[in-house]
Formats: C-alpha cells, structure tokens, sequence
C-alpha cells in the first residue's frame, strides 16, 4: 500500500476544513483566528509540494517558500497590530473592535 | 534550459529515494508508515489547536502540526521546505504567537462564550467546504504530461534545485517577497515603538539641518586679551 498524491490531497482538505471551521467557532478570540488561518495556509502548501513532487516539476516548491514569507509577514503585522491595539484598548475581544465602522 | 534540467533533478531525488534497488516495495511501505504517522498526528493537533481551552495550549499543538507537516514534506522530497517550515515556523511565527498570547493578560474565558451557540453553524459550514474539497478531490485525474515530467535526469539536490529555479525563473517573485518581509518588519516596528518622555533622543534632522551661520561663532578676539 503506497502513498499517492490523492492521500496528501485529503489530508489537506481534511486541515483545510478545521481551519475554516476553527475561524466560525473561535469567532471571538483573534489569537485562535490568526491560528487557523495558519493552519489554512499549511494545508495550502501541503497541496502545492504534493502536486510538486508527483508532476517532479519545482515550481510548487517555489511558490510553497512565496507563501511561507507572506504568511510569516501577515503574522508580524496581526500581532504588532494586536499588542498596538491592546496598548490604546486594553481588551482584544473582536466584538469590541468596533470602533471603525461607518 | 537550466531550469528544466533541474526540476529533472529533483524527480532524480524522488525516484532514487522511492526506488533504492531491489527493496522498493519496503521502501514503498516506509513511506505508508510514515505517512500514517504523520498524518493522523497533523489532523489531531489541528483539531485541538481549535478547540483547546488555553490559547498556550492551542500555539502547542500549532507547532506540533507544523513539525508533522514538515515531516510529511520530508516525505515528499522537499527538504528544504521542511527545514524552513521548522526553522521560520516553529523557531519565530510560533515563538512570537506564544509571547503575545503570554504578554497580553486577556480573559479568555469569556471569549469562549459564543462557543457552543455557533458550533451548528460552524459544522455546517465546515461541512459544506469539505464536501466541496472531497469533490475536487475525487474529480481529480493524472494529467499525461505529469508522467512525461517526472522521468529521472541529473543529480542535483532539492535545495539546489530550488535555488536554481528561484534564483532564475522567479527572481523578480524573490525580490517582491524580501521587499514583502522588509515592508512587514518596518510596520511591525512602527506599530509596536513606544516613545516615552523624559528620554532623550538622537534628533537626525537637527543634526543634519545644522549650517555655519547656527552652528559656528566667530569672534575678534584681541591679542593677549582671550575672550
């Protein structure tokens, strides 16, 4: 019993779909938030090297490190703007992040 | 072309590692061991990244499903995109999750509240796009050409390879991401600096803006007499 691309393909959507569902459930805690849009991300780059390694072609492996830098960056920004925003509020509870609508 | 020799190169990788002489079929039963251990640990860390009381509880179990998903890179052959994953992810974004969970005193109790009220909804969403990758995924069919692709050619490894390729074909993708990292750290600096009062402070433009007529006296001063 080998492992195949579909395996890997199912096991991404399988991470794909906690992320998602772990952003609905965890609505109110953007820690948690950031979290599963990591775990989305991974599952994202799990695609992109499994399609890379069975077509033996490198250009998912690149654009996999392309998205590991912008995720990396997404996360320095959210989480300075966090502590900025714990700073002036005291609180991060999304629901009182209300302040810049209309 | 360079960079299609390399991309041969790293099939070259693949196949060696899946074939090695006459035990291939161990070797195929290896790689099923190791993916049937990773896995399952990759999608319980995940789901209990999502549903652990304490945040410090939840940046553990991220870490724990990226160094299973670095493992399963390994696995695929992109060694070099697992030992990034460890090094970036587990050494600093991980790392970094876990001071600003400690640094911020939060009550996270009551952020858990609206758990159990969206859980059906949360479900059905869930639901809706893993039917929608389980779709995708049954849909799929091995395209001709992958096959062509993937014969073994050269020997290089995958970090050459993909630095071959990165260095070349996606130079200008390279330089936007540096210019990406380089705009995140200047906003993350600027978002967090604290100037407190009373502390002084290098003024560069003073400095710069000095000229001879406010920075230099020039006096007589008599002969024998001083100033």
């Amino acid at each position: 019993m080998g492992v195949d691309l579909s395996n890997y393909l199912t096991l991404a959507a399988i991470v794909f779909t906690i992320g998602i569902a772990g952003i609905i459930l965890n609505h109110k805690n953007i820690i948690i938030i950031l979290m599963s849009v990591e775990l989305i991300l991974l599952s994202v780059n799990i695609n992109l090297v499994a399609f890379s390694a069975y077509s033996g072609d490198l250009t998912g492996q690149a654009f996999a490190l392309f998205i590991l830098t912008v995720a990396a960056a997404e996360t320095a920004i959210g989480l300075a703007i966090l502590v900025a925003y714990y700073r002036n509020r005291g609180s991060i509870a999304v629901e009182d992040i209300n302040s810049l609508k209309g | 072309m360079r960079v299609g020799a390399s991309s041969g190169g790293f099939a070259a990788t693949v196949s060696r590692t899946r074939e090695k002489g006459s035990d291939e079929g161990l070797t195929m039963q290896a790689d099923a061991v190791f993916f049937w251990i990773f896995a399952p640990i990759l999608v319980a860390s995940a789901f209990a990244v999502i549903l652990a009381r304490n945040p410090v509880q939840s940046v553990l179990f991220l870490i724990l499903a990226f160094v299973c998903a670095a493992g399963l890179f390994l696995l695929m052959g992109a060694e070099f995109l697992a030992m990034i994953l460890v090094v970036v992810y587990v050494g600093a974004v991980a790392v970094l999750f876990l001071f600003v969970v400690m640094l911020l005193d939060v009550d996270f109790a009551r952020m858990r509240q609206g758990f159990v009220q969206y859980l059906p909804q949360g479900l059905v969403i869930a639901f809706c796009v893993g039917l929608e990758l389980v779709y995708v995924v049954l849909g799929f069919g091995p395209s001709p050409r992958a096959a062509v692709a993937a014969t073994p050619s050269g020997t290089l490894s995958n970090t050459a390879a993909l630095g071959e390729v990165l260095y070349t074909r996606y130079f200008y993708f390279f330089q936007a991401a540096g210019m990406i990292l380089l705009t995140a750290m200047i906003g993350a600096i600027v978002l967090t600096i604290q100037h407190k009062a009373g502390v002084k402070r290098q003024d560069v433009g003073a400095q710069v803006g000095r000229t001879p007529e406010t920075a230099v006296e020039v006096r007589k001063v008599p002969s024998r007499a001083g100033i």
